[in-house]
């Protein structure tokens, strides 16, 4: 199956992201002239009507992933509770497959014994997916700063991070608000782009190659022949 | 908790069957120090003495003093209502402690997480592998030497200095 | 509910093919074809190859059902467990080691996230531990102050449990409740403490506030429409038909092998032990309070729900009585050595402002000594070890969890029965992973 990526930036490298952020001062500052001003205001806002209500339809429907790590489940599930009710916006289902679920609110410290895992979870999703780092732990190390932790930003692209230790609901609730009007009004900024982080799905190695890792016998890889990306 | 006339009584026994290092009164708890070869036959005669619940196998480093390692127990008497621990210690060279597991099966996940953290060695363990920290995990983390880890706290002097770091 | 298909009769047919032979004149192929079938055939299938291979499916480490973090390894003979083996470490934060690079008093908020639902119960137990080492007296006022904080946190422990058990098990209402008593007892939390999770109230030697006017008016509050509460819970789920199906002589295990394993807790009193150490070994002015353990009688899963929605009850004439009596009195000890002195002397007196800053900067040295300081937490015996070199930092702090204890009775619980009382025997078990992996 083929995936067709649509370029909806063509934001590519870290020099193009700084060239942009530029043009934005010298738009601020009252620098552009009438046609670059025009260039500017097409390449940052969604044009045609479709892409917008598409980002509204996605960023009214984020299906969370149940994934409660420690303390900061514990606040993640207040807001489901019904003082906070997240299911105002549309955000109740939470799907407990990866593959169903378009959005990784990351609860809680991340040990290094975790962290493959959850990457490899965040690999199953599919795009358009968004990650927000829920608490100080996964954002950076938090309260604790050892052996231990894996802070979220090493092994995966984050779009938002809640901080507070446990963040309080309300917290939380404004990081994903904050991540739907990013969804809504602008995908294009943000971390993702800058990182050029957009396609990180799950390729099972075909076997024989290095990348593959070693088997027991009686295990069957059932997707024989070359390295396929599923969606 | 049995004063120190009642352990001096204890410790006679127990003497007996030789092994015990030291007995010690503090905080209003009774400590036996033992060799770690005496370690379950000292554990089974306090059984036998009333002491029927292990509560807790904990590990510890006495960085710098030698010997280094050591493996506490904590038993619990539920009739009447005492604490009593045994405490041994090991070096780093020869971390050797038999496993109190097949007669305290509750000390079976303790023994792993102080060969884990600390590196101790239980004989006679039917399952002795890490617990905690990644299967292939180097070294033992809660050593007193072991460094503590972590990310630098970035500041404006040291951010630049990040890989990843885009100007 | 667990039985292998047996072997039916083998000539069951012919009874039938008699009586039907007599009743009509003639039957048709057809007939004789659908009569001579029995399910012998499977039944000896059955008998022959006898399950001998084992299914090993994993479960988790991210899995709705497995409360947090924890990867279970289960081997499975069709739709029964055989074996169970759990793999734990995959939320390590390496509590303990922290806790040394920390002074004593800095150290509480780390080992505070430790069990992250009973977080007063850890700092209470660390800050018994060092004020032994110290041999430091707490004020009568601070111990009732921590014991209605203590109790307030055990309801609201177990207030998650059931709300995420019932959720295990289908009952999605009993969720919305739970959590809507506890969204009060947080905002308790945040009236007297200034934060709804892992507040550091706590301090060694006391608490670090004393409650605001009108925390009493809202604890008292709380405490009524939580014993309705209780009875809300009870009525949903004492006598619902699936409930006792699911969790009546499900997962029991005997009381020796699970005092033989370390298990304590609910989970202990369940089978009719009644070892509690807030009476049997009381600390922190437990036996100035009138309560009961409530205790099973068959070790079963519904013994171990009813015995904590009991306590839960019991928790709440806790904290009346204990608001009841408060005494007056300081907050925290006097030693200024210990605790902070008061803001408004460090203005007047030197010596006040010196012990603040020793304080502050390096902290208070607790004399050299090992302590294992043991208290009654929602899920059993959880004990602080602490060895103090002399110094402010604690040399090692070991907690033992009773999560990580109890676990070990996984494998017992789950033997032989079903996957989905697996699941409803790990929510009754109610470990929580932080406490485990630490």
């Amino acid at each position: 199956m083929e995936i067709v990526r649509s370029s909806g930036s063509s934001i590519q490298t870290p020099e193009q992201f700084r060239a942009q952020g530029l043009k934005a001062r010298e738009m601020l500052r009252g620098e552009l002239t009438d046609a670059e001003m025009e260039d500017y205001v097409r390449s940052r806002i969604l044009t045609t009507t479709l892409d917008k209500a598409t980002a509204w339809a996605r960023g009214n429907s984020l299906f969370p992933a149940t994934f409660g790590l420690a303390c900061c489940a514990i606040e993640m599930m207040s807001i489901v509770g019904a003082r906070l009710d997240i299911a105002r916006f549309g955000f109740e289902a939470f799907r407990a497959s990866p593959r169903q679920a378009d959005m990784l609110i990351l609860s809680g410290r991340v040990s290094i014994k975790m962290a493959p895992v959850v990457r490899r979870i965040y690999d199953q999703m599919l795009e358009p997916k968004f990650a927000i780092a829920m608490g100080a732990c996964s954002s950076s190390m938090g309260v604790f700063n050892n052996y231990a932790i894996v802070p979220a930003d090493k092994f995966m692209p984050i779009d938002v991070h809640v901080p507070g230790c446990p963040p309080r609901p309300e917290a939380l609730m404004y990081g994903i608000l904050k991540l739907r009007s990013m969804v809504q009004e602008d995908p294009a900024m943000g971390w993702r782009e800058r990182y050029n982080a957009v396609g990180t799905e799950e390729v099972v190695p075909a076997p024989g190659t290095p990348g593959e890792t070693p088997q027991a016998e009686s295990a069957v890889n059932v997707f024989p022949g070359e390295a396929i990306q599923r969606a | 908790m049995p004063d120190a006339a009642a352990l001096a009584v204890l410790s006679q026994d127990l003497l007996a069957t030789g092994g015990v290092l030291a007995t010690r009164h503090e905080h209003g708890k009774a400590r036996l120090d033992v060799e770690p070869a005496a370690v379950v036959d000292t554990l089974a005669a306090l059984k036998a003495q009333g002491f029927r619940s292990l509560m807790s196998v904990h590990g510890l480093d006495y960085y710098p003093e030698e010997p280094r390692l050591g493996v506490q127990y904590e038993l619990l008497d539920m009739t009447a209502r005492d604490r009593i621990t045994v405490a041994t210690r090991v070096t780093i060279a020869d971390p050797h402690v038999p496993s109190v597991t097949p007669a305290w099966p509750t000390a079976e996940h303790q023994e792993r997480e102080i060969f884990d953290m600390f590196g101790v060695i239980f004989d006679g363990h039917p399952d002795l592998r890490r617990i905690l920290m990644p299967d292939d995990y180097e070294g033992h983390p809660q050593r007193r030497d072991f460094p503590i880890g972590g990310e630098p706290v970035l500041f404006t002097h040291n951010e630049k200095d990040v890989p990843g770091w885009i100007e | 509910m667990t039985d292998l298909p047996t072997t039916p009769p083998e000539d069951d047919a012919t009874p039938a093919a008699a009586a039907t032979a007599t009743a009509a004149p003639s039957k048709s192929a057809y007939r004789q074809m659908e009569e001579s079938i029995t399910m012998a055939p499977l039944a000896q299938q059955a008998m022959e190859n006898v399950h001998d291979e084992l299914l090993t499916l994993n479960f988790g480490p991210h899995h709705p059902a497995t409360h947090g973090v924890l990867r279970l390894l289960v081997s499975l003979d069709g739709e029964i467990v055989r074996d169970l083996k759990p793999v734990i470490g995959y939320v390590h934060t390496g509590i303990e080691k922290t806790a040394e690079q920390k002074q004593y008093w800095k150290a509480i908020p780390v080992i505070e996230r430790m069990d992250y639902v009973s977080y007063f119960f850890n700092a209470y137990a660390f800050c018994g531990a060092t004020e032994t080492l110290l041999e430091c007296e707490v004020p009568k006022r601070a111990q009732y102050l921590r014991v209605i904080h203590l109790e307030l946190n055990r309801i609201m422990s177990h207030l998650v449990w059931l709300g995420t058990s019932a959720l295990d098990l289908g009952a999605m209402s009993v969720w919305w409740y739970c959590f809507r008593e506890r969204e009060t007892l947080l905002d308790l939390f945040e009236m007297s403490t200034g934060q709804r999770m892992h507040t550091r109230y706590f301090q060694v030697g006391g608490v670090i506030e004393d409650i605001p006017r009108g925390f009493e008016t809202k604890v008292r509050q709380f405490l009524k429409a939580q014993r309705e509460g209780v009875k809300t819970y009870g009525d949903l789920l004492n006598r619902n038909e699936i409930a006792l199906q699911r969790l009546r002589n499900v997962g029991i295990v005997d009381e020796q092998r699970l005092l033989d394993l370390g298990v304590t807790g609910p989970l202990l009193r369940a089978t009719g032990n009644p070892w509690d150490l807030r009476k049997a070994m009381p600390y922190c002015s437990y036996e100035d309070f009138d309560f009961k353990i409530p205790v099973g009688t068959l070790g079963d899963n519904y013994d171990r729900y009813a015995c904590r929605l009991a306590e839960i009850k019991e928790s709440c004439d806790i904290v009346e009585q204990a608001l009841d009596a408060l005494p007056e009195g300081p907050h925290i000890t006097d030693d200024r050595k210990i605790a902070l002195p008061p803001r408004h002397e460090l203005a007047t007196s030197m010596e006040a402002l010196i012990h603040h800053f020793k304080l502050v900067t390096e902290g208070m040295r607790v004399p050299a000594g090992e302590v294992y300081f043991p208290i009654e937490s929602p899920r059993g015996e959880m004990g602080v070890f602490i060895r103090s070199d002399g110094s402010s930092k604690p040399a090692r702090v070991h907690m033992r969890d009773p999560s990580f204890v109890n676990l070990q009775a996984t494998a017992d619980m789950c033997r032989d029965s079903l996957i989905a009382d697996m699941i409803a025997t790990l929510a009754m078990m109610d470990p929580i992973l932080g406490g485990v992996d630490r």
